[in-house]
């Protein structure tokens, strides 16, 4: 037994397991997700992250050991967020064929998520550093982290608000959007970019491709919309609170 | 061999993006400078034939798999709940009612100003 303690202290501590722990949860997550019709609630990311925080949490092993393999995974958003530029290449034509109604969704829809956030964090009684890391979630969680820092927040809640609001989106999208019968990819895709960021932009680029390229459109239209508007508009209504 | 080559051009054009926001203090992520660069490229008709196969080959890799590349960053989440303390509830209720206000405005407007393209001129009628 305690030459297991030792293996397993040994692996723990080495940048293998937390790159081989999160490719295997995952593989397995998207296995059940796939066999279970892509149903929103088998959410792939969901419960590989449940999974490995258990995992983590039942082997006492810290994040920081995790995160020495999982970084390697870690690494790779960022030239994700720049190969989003292919889907809307692939799609230019159509994209510049509705410039107005796709600016106008990305901010009347990208501005009511944060005036809820804000609005409703302050009706609830939330401190005004909460309100400045709840405000920019919409925007993928590096946008996230940087933006709240400018607006007086904490980057590390900043961030923990942003998964929240991709996974939250990511898995009810489909009731909500089917309720208010949207149907087509595009506007579905564009809402799941928008309101959901990456996380949304992810399930949306697996459930159809024109939904796809759409959701890179809305996220990037927030992450501009969020570093350029957020710093500028935000802080006067906050000094109101 | 192309989606290697892609990767690599993804990485430049990240770290270009990077660089330039450093450099003219931008208010915007590396990233998505690097995605306005490779955008850039695209459209500039003689990079476009170096880069266009590539990027694709790298893209479609990528972002087949996107899902997986949150999860280092969701598992840090879970484990950093605790910062949340005593608003967990009240946060957790922000976190969902807004972003379902989210989803559902923008998929309201952008359905309501949806407009099909005019399809092209038949060319019988183009012709006097």
């Amino acid at each position: 037994m305690s030459g297991f303690v030792e293996l397993w202290l040994y692996l723990s501590a080495t940048p293998l397991f937390g790159l081989t722990a999160t490719l295997v949860v995952y593989v397995a997550a998207h296995g059940a997700y796939t066999r279970l019709g892509q149903a929103p609630w088998a959410n792939p990311v969901l419960w590989s992250v449940l999974a490995l925080a258990l995992l983590l949490l039942a082997t006492g092993t810290p994040y920081e050991a995790y995160f020495s393999g999982a970084q390697f995974i870690h690494v790779l958003l960022g030239p994700a967020v720049v190969a989003l530029a292919w889907p809307l290449w692939q799609r230019r034509a159509e994209l510049r064929s509705r410039p107005v109604a796709l600016a106008a969704a990305a901010l009347v829809g990208g501005g009511a998520a944060v005036a809820v956030a804000v609005g409703l964090g302050w009706a609830l009684g939330l401190p005004v550093p909460l309100l400045a890391s709840l405000a920019p979630k919409g925007s993928t969680a590096p946008v996230a982290m940087g933006v709240a820092g400018t607006l007086g927040g904490e980057p590390a809640l900043a961030a923990v608000f942003a998964v929240l609001t991709g996974l939250v989106g990511a898995v009810l999208a489909k009731p909500v959007l089917d309720a208010l019968k949207l149907r087509r990819p595009e506007v579905r895709g564009f809402a799941l970019g928008t309101a959901a960021h990456g996380i949304g932009a992810a399930r949306a680029w697996q459930v159809h491709p024109a939904a796809g390229a759409y959701a890179a459109l809305g996220l990037s239209l927030q992450v501009l919309l969020a570093a350029l508007l957020l710093p500028l508009l935000l802080p006067p209504l906050l000094r109101l609170l | 061999m192309r989606a290697l080559q892609g990767l690599a051009l993804l990485l430049l054009a990240q770290s270009a993006g990077e660089l330039l926001v450093r450099a003219l203090r931008l208010p915007l992520p590396g990233p998505v400078l690097g995605l306005g660069l490779v955008l850039a490229l695209l459209a500039w008709a003689p990079a476009r034939r170096l880069v266009a196969a590539p990027v694709e080959a790298a893209a479609e890799g990528l972002l087949a798999h996107l899902s997986l590349l949150f999860v280092p960053l969701g598992v840090g989440v879970i484990a950093h709940l605790g910062l949340l303390g005593g608003h967990a509830l009240a946060l957790a209720l922000v976190v969902l009612v807004s972003t379902l206000a989210g989803l559902a405005v923008t998929g309201l407007v952008l359905q309501a100003l949806w407009r099909e393209p005019p399809p092209p001129l038949p060319p019988a009628e183009a012709a006097p």
